[in-house]
């Protein structure tokens, strides 16, 4: 039964291994400047840990195999070198392993969180609420209209709370409820969340943000692919949260500014 | 360290009762039998609330057979909706983590054993001990009664994130009374594990029995001290966090309710209070809880290979200091929760750091358990196979953790199948096969019976590979970027993964058969089994040296005293390739008595 057992191991850990190796269920292709990085760092983590174990798990079914159903004549054997040995070898090797990924991906994480976004990035505001994403362009005077949440109604579409009878910056602001951004062009996102907790997540762009009641927290990205894709919502925020999302459409600056026209007629 | 063995250190007296004996009773064995009896029947609950989320996943428009009995409006026709999806999750999730993984290998176990194993007549707190158990078993039964009580359970999840947790009805069913009823419950869930975790740290530091020094105490009795200590202060910050969100919900007041927040088109009338407060205050007990889950593990599965490999570990000393590693450094880590959460992006590197250190640690105890195998003479059975599947469990849960520990990987990873599945093999497959295995090796000492061993083999081949087929899918699914807490995939990129998701919910129904396997044997063997010897496994530590089961004071009237180390396994005595450690007979060791 051992030996079978061992076996039995070795298989599942090599079955385990197979979907990684050929790539089958992987994230979908990078269209951001920033996650190239993150995906190296996915790619050295997947060998470190791939590697720790398969080598675990082979190690493992190996004693099995060979110490099982051993009678009382046997020896009892200490492994040569001990625990003294086996601590050192995990210091030396996963200790410098893991500080390594964890050093190199410094790098990753400060593309992202770390650096400010430059002077010209695009500015658009994303709200989320209980189960929809809305999105605003502060119009030709670059300025957004302040937020008057006691005016925030979805019946009259007043998504954000905008008072546009006083407030000059909200006249010209265009709300939307798809996302459109030009293609290599930095976008610096504000996120505000309305009611509860919610996130900010498209896998092809290498985003995933909270938004945080009572906090403005903000990202900033550059799309390098023209397309369409999935936002969805990764926070747990009521009954409707699997079906909260909104489609980001990545177009050329051309494609971009008619968009935007059109959004603005609309208004 | 008391050299108690001259002195009556009973508060009570034998039970004369029915009462005294099987329900309010001070016996810290009975206590730990009832605890597990909860943990029992809340495994299989947690289980069945699952299968049926399993079910929906695969199936979302298949109707589930009995589940409109539960909740008419949660499953009109027995299709379930959305909502009572969350809900049952929630019901899921906070069941398995506090009431399984904390109840059987920490309290269950521990009552139990611990006091035999220092070589104890009992805790020294008895009716703190009894009452730790009511209070458990009180919150439970609020919690469960959620499920009947106005629109149902929370469907916060089991981590109830701000302010979907304080805003109250508004925020969905179950966000009110539902909410209040949870919080309720995992605060007195705390309750009684502050008074556990109390008895367990005095019993080890002060009713050792002569002899029984630290470093003499078994890898278990090091493992709920080390535990007990994590209880102590993880326990302590989530009841108060409890507490104040329910003041949200009753008294006005506004912890966890930022100001202008707006629901159904309704301004909140709240300001003020913070969205992170609370997944600091429960990160700060939650990661700690992972390790209450599963430190206990290590030490039954480390204590019951060496019995069975008939060695002692490479270095008893060193799996200690890694255990109290883990410990130590599970404080320092809870921010790995949070990298994506809106915190300060310098705080989520401070975090990553020491959660790639725990690795370490982490890694030691793999080697070791993994290495002390080399020249032994392993006995397979239902107990070390169980052992020796949490090793595999440990590792294929453990390594996933090299990515979650970054935040850079976190940003695809987050709130994905990879996480779920993180978590589960590591903090639930690996801690249940501790909860089995320490079933297989201590029913014949806790019943007087043993537990059949054919059924305990099939049982463990179904539930090994059974667990890796629903949960190593988990990790791709992350990968493709599958989001988590979703009661159905309308999104177009989740598609093509839902052969996946059916293919991991036949798995997870049968797996899930295979523990009626074991609950089948439990039941049969605890009125019909074998009777069982006083040590059937050739064991030396101390609650093999006394009768089976243990009489009320454990030991008869007479303490034992230690001579020996507590694993002196591969020596020549005149009972065979052991010594107990309260033999006094003198034998050749290898190693240097401590």
């Amino acid at each position: 039964m051992a030996k079978f057992f061992a076996a039995t191991i070795i298989v599942i850990a090599i079955l385990s291994a197979i979907p990684i190796l050929r790539h089958t269920w992987d994230a979908p292709e990078d269209i951001s400047t920033h996650g190239a990085l993150i995906d190296e760092q996915m790619s050295e983590t997947m060998a470190e840990a791939g590697i720790s174990f398969l080598a675990a798990q082979f190690v493992l079914a190996f004693f099995i195999w060979k110490f099982s159903g051993r009678g009382p004549e046997a020896k009892i054997q200490t492994f040569p070198g001990g625990a003294k040995g086996l601590v050192i070898a995990a210091l030396l090797v996963v200790g410098i392993e893991v500080m390594a990924l964890g050093i190199f991906g410094v790098k990753a994480w400060a593309n992202v969180y770390l650096t400010a976004p430059s002077a010209d990035a695009m500015p658009i505001q994303v709200q989320a609420g209980q189960f929809a994403f809305y999105f605003r362009y502060p119009g030709p005077d670059g300025t957004f209209g302040p937020i008057h949440p006691e005016l925030v109604n979805e019946g009259s579409q007043n998504f954000f709370g905008l008072d546009p009878e006083h407030d000059v910056d909200a006249r010209d602001d265009i709300v939307t409820a798809e996302m459109a951004i030009p293609v290599n062009k930095e976008i610096h996102l504000l996120m505000h969340s309305k009611d509860v907790g919610h996130s900010f997540f498209v896998r092809e762009l290498r985003v995933q943000q909270d938004f945080v009641p009572g906090l403005d927290v903000s990202l900033h990205f550059t799309a390098t692919k023209v397309g369409k894709y999935e936002i969805v919502c990764t926070q747990l925020c009521g009954l409707g949260h699997y079906n909260m999302k909104a489609y980001l459409y990545v177009y050329s600056q051309e494609d971009y500014d008619n968009w935007l026209k059109k959004e603005q007629a609309m208004q | 360290m008391h050299d108690i063995s001259a002195q009556a250190v009973h508060h009570h007296g034998p039970p004369t009762s029915f009462i005294r004996k099987h329900v309010f009773s001070l016996d810290h064995k009975v206590i730990g039998k009832q605890y597990y009896a909860l943990a029992l029947l809340a495994a299989f609950i947690g289980m069945a609330l699952s299968w049926m989320m399993r079910i929906h996943l695969a199936w979302t428009n298949a109707p589930i057979p009995g589940l409109q009995l539960l909740s008419k409006s949660g499953a009109p026709g027995g299709v379930m909706t959305p909502e009572y999806y969350l809900q049952l999750m929630t019901m899921h999730g906070t069941i398995m983590v506090f009431f399984v993984l904390t109840t059987a290998p920490f309290a269950a176990f521990g009552n139990f054993f611990l006091p035999i194993q220092v070589g104890a007549e009992d805790m020294p707190f008895p009716h703190f001990n009894m009452m730790s158990f009511w209070v458990t078993f009180a919150a439970f039964v609020v919690l469960v009664s959620s499920f009947f009580i106005g629109d149902g359970p929370t469907l916060g999840g089991w981590t109830q994130y701000a302010p979907l947790n304080a805003v109250g009805a508004v925020a969905g069913p179950g966000q009110g009374l539902g909410v209040v009823l949870w919080m309720a419950s995992i605060a007195l869930f705390c309750v009684g594990q502050l008074l556990g975790s109390l008895n367990f740290i005095s019993t080890t530091l002060d009713l050792r029995v002569k002899g029984m020094s630290l470093m003499r105490l078994p890898l278990t009795a090091w493992a709920w001290f080390i535990t007990s200590c994590m209880g102590l202060t993880a326990f302590a910050v989530l009841m108060p966090a409890c507490i104040l969100a329910i003041l949200d919900h009753v008294a006005g007041t506004s912890f966890f309710v930022a100001s202008n927040l707006v629901i159904n088109d309704q301004l909140i009338p709240k300001s003020g209070g913070s969205t992170l407060l609370w997944q600091h205050l429960f990160w700060f007990f939650g990661h700690p809880e992972v390790y209450i889950a599963i430190v206990p593990g290590i030490g039954i599965v480390s204590h019951i290979l060496i019995t069975n490999m008939r060695k002692p570990m490479l270095s008893h000393r060193t799996l200690i200091y890694s255990m109290g590693a883990l410990a130590v450094l599970s404080y320092m880590v809870y921010g790995h929760h949070m990298f994506v959460s809106g915190m300060n992006p310098y705080s989520s590197l401070a975090f990553s750091f020491p959660t790639l250190v725990i690795t370490i640690p982490s890694t030691i105890i793999v080697l070791i358990a993994t290495f002390s195998l080399y020249g032994s003479r392993l006995r397979i059975n239902s107990a070390s196979l169980f052992s020796l599947g949490f090793i595999s469990m440990f590792v294929s849960g453990g390594v996933s953790g090299f990515f979650l520990a970054q935040p850079s990987i976190d940003i695809m990873l987050h709130a994905t199948y990879f996480v779920v599945g993180h978590f589960h093999l590591v903090m639930g497959v690996a801690a249940m096969f501790g909860i089995f295995a320490g079933t297989y090796f201590w029913f014949p000492k806790m019943t007087g019976r043993m537990m059949n061993e054919t059924l305990g083999k099939i049982h463990f081949w179904l539930s090994f590979v059974g667990a890796y087929c629903i949960f190593m899918p988990f990790h791709y699914l992350g990968m493709a970027g599958n989001v988590r807490r979703y009661s159905s995939f309308p999104d177009d990129f989740l598609q093509p993964l839902i052969p996946v998701h059916r293919f991991i919910t036949v798995a997870a129904l049968l797996t899930g058969a295979a523990q009626l396997i074991f609950l089948y044997n439990l039941i049969h063997s605890r009125f019909w089994g074998k009777p069982a010897p006083d040590n059937p496994w050739e064991a030396t530590s101390l609650e093999w040296s006394t009768a089976t089961p243990p009489p009320w004071d454990n030991f008869g009237g007479k303490l034992p005293v230690v001579y020996h180390d507590p694993y002196q396994y591969g020596v020549q005595s005149s009972v065979g390739d052991y010594v107990m450690q309260a033999s006094p007979e003198q034998v050749k060791t290898e190693h240097e008595e401590k």
